[in-house]
């Protein structure tokens, strides 16, 4: 499906890091690892799903790569520049070519603009054509997004959530990026719209050649729409591979449990894989964790586990995971 | 849309609208003051200290002055002092509320510590030494109350800041790479506009006390003109033969507070009709 050469994001070793809590003159004491050497790349065209419990540090890898945040370490590789180290200014080119789509559609949209205004900020930004023009542009992406010309003038409180991602979507094509980010687009929705806009959003991929980070955490509509997965836990990426053999072959104890956590349709079909359910609570990410950040919670886990972090190791072709359980593997 | 939740307060609220109704009439009065068929400043000893009468309907005062012209032109003083003053404290406030509270950091600090020492100087004395340095007129009071009112608003317009800035829509405004400037003013001001409404309303109200209060202390607006409070310090003398050259003006200014305050809080509990419900 994608040539090995043709990667449009290398994210190498990222890591960011919140003060956690500060100490008498302001300098933190403390750091929040929310994500904590992380590595992956995009090809051009291909969608990369990211996956893992709320808290993980998969919406702060992608407002990471966005450069919402400052990157605390590490490298962000967008098209041959690394887009880690870049001031404002530096990045203002690169921020027409990235965009992104959020969770909540009940805030993305400012409540006092209406939706030709909220379409074209993105174009007057970055001086896209005349007023006559974005006008005209917002009417195509309008239709495109299959939404009517006389939504044009009206303002979000008048519009469904699913109509709201839709403008999300419409804003986020109008200054025609290369990436979108596209942070849980589906998970505020009802499930009846979800479907239509994870098939919106490949048909836009189909017809512009848009390259996706799509965070979620249902790993369902995750395996549909995305090429290849991520699976991140603490911080940490712990498994990535296509997603045909991600579901097919999980590697890593993490993921086995969360996929035996989808529902499944039959219910006589108990027992198999929901017997890996997992124990026990998320860790602190504070805490300070020797070896295996999920040997806390991992029925398999071994007292190599617990001193010895674990190396990220290629398992199979083009599959990657982070456990010792597959040390002796290639 | 929440403007409509104004005029339904409005309607349940019978103070409120009375209240607005007297503001409308006092501004009218003051905008029209012009009308009155007697001069504010004209002194005839001849007519001095008349109780309230057919000719002269709130009587004169020491000097023979209609009483009810110099209230009209002293409302012209009190009401513009009031309004201009707040103005001046919601741009001021509004600008420091928002970049402190959209920046933070050390911008964040420094700003508020300063608002924090302007509002640890009790402002009247600080006032009341400016003026004595400063030529006492109508501008300058209100560029004096302007500045040392707005620490309130920029304290309420940092915390709203603080959480409209966290709104994914104005995320998106910063990962598409919109100016600092432009997230401020087209993001975050229009979002807390209503906070900002209803800091004004109450802001206008204690700007006309202060400035009565100066003027009552003979530091604000300079005879022969008049505003309420100097009206009030007039009155002093004549309390025992004329008590109602004390009572107009300080009715007048009890109504007007009063209104502005009752005004306030009906936009308050309009643009947050769950947190605020009584």
């Amino acid at each position: 499906m994608s040539k090995k050469e043709d990667v449009l994001l290398d994210v190498r070793g990222l890591k960011k890091y919140f003060p956690a809590s500060k100490g008498l003159f302001g300098r933190s004491r403390e750091v929040l690892k929310a994500v904590d050497n992380v590595s992956f790349h995009i090809n051009r065209g291909e969608t990369f799903g990211l996956v893992g419990e709320s808290g993980c540090g998969k919406s702060t890898t992608g407002r990471s790569i966005v450069r919402l945040y400052d990157v605390t370490e590490g490298e962000i590789w967008f098209d041959g520049s690394n887009v880690a180290g870049m001031h404002e200014a530096q990045l203002k080119p690169f921020r027409k070519r990235m965009q992104t789509i959020f969770q909540d559609p009940y805030s993305s949209l400012n409540p006092g603009m209406n939706v030709t205004q909220i379409i074209s900020e993105p174009m007057e930004i970055h001086g896209f054509g005349s007023p006559q023009e974005r006008r005209q542009t917002v009417l195509e992406l309008l239709d495109k997004v299959g939404l009517k010309p006389e939504h044009a003038e009206r303002y979000p409180h008048e519009f469904s959530g699913g109509q709201r991602q839709r403008i999300s979507i419409a804003r986020a094509l109008s200054v025609r990026p290369e990436f979108i980010l596209c942070d849980e687009p589906i998970s505020a929705l009802d499930v009846s719209v979800q479907a239509q806009v994870v098939n919106m959003l490949e048909d836009l991929q189909a017809e512009y050649g848009l390259t996706y980070l799509f965070i979620a955490h249902d790993l369902s509509m995750v395996r549909h729409i995305s090429n290849r997965i991520g699976v991140m836990y603490l911080g940490k990426l712990v498994e990535v591979a296509e997603s045909d053999e991600l579901y097919r072959h999980p590697a890593h104890p993490y993921t086995q449990a969360l996929l035996s956590a989808i529902p499944v349709p039959d219910p006589k079909a108990v027992g198999g894989a929901s017997s890996a359910m997992l124990q026990g609570d998320l860790p602190s990410p504070m805490d300070e964790i020797h070896g295996c950040k999920f040997a806390s919670r991992c029925p398999f886990a071994t007292d190599r586990c617990r001193e010895l972090e674990p190396e990220w190791r290629e398992i199979a072709p083009g599959h990657y995971a982070a456990c010792h359980l597959h040390d002796g593997q290639q | 849309m929440k403007w409509r939740n104004v005029l339904t307060q409005l309607k349940e609220q019978k103070a409120a609208l009375a209240a607005l109704i007297i503001l409308a009439v006092f501004v009218l009065m003051s905008v029209l003051a012009f009308l009155s068929p007697y001069d504010p400043n004209k002194i005839m000893p001849m007519d001095k200290l008349q109780a309230p009468n057919a000719s002269h309907w709130f009587g004169t005062d020491d000097y023979g002055r209609d009483y009810f012209a110099r209230a009209l032109y002293g409302g012209r003083v009190s009401l513009s002092v009031g309004f201009l003053s707040m103005a001046i404290a919601v741009l001021v406030g509004t600008a420091v509320g928002t970049v402190s509270g959209y920046f933070g950091g050390w911008v964040d600090n420094v700003l508020m510590r300063m608002v924090d020492v302007l509002m640890s100087i009790p402002s009247f004395f600080l006032i009341m030494i400016l003026n004595a340095y400063l030529k006492p007129s109508i501008s300058t009071i209100i560029i004096i109350i302007g500045m040392l009112s707005w620490m309130n608003i920029a304290r309420i317009v940092r915390a709203e800041t603080l959480s409209v800035k966290e709104r994914e829509y104005v995320l998106y405004a910063r990962v598409s790479g919109q100016s600092r400037l432009n997230i401020i003013l087209k993001h975050i001001v229009p979002n807390i506009m209503p906070t900002i409404i209803v800091a004004a309303t109450i802001n206008i109200a204690s700007a006309i006390l202060m400035e009565s209060s100066l003027s009552f202390l003979g530091l604000g607006v300079q005879q022969p003109n008049s505003s309420w409070g100097s009206m009030l310090n007039n009155a002093q003398g004549y309390i025992g033969e004329a008590p109602y050259l004390a009572l107009f003006p300080g009715m007048f200014i009890l109504l007007t507070v009063l209104s502005f305050n009752f005004l306030g809080d009906v936009f308050r509990v309009a643009f947050e009709p769950r947190a605020n419900r009584r």
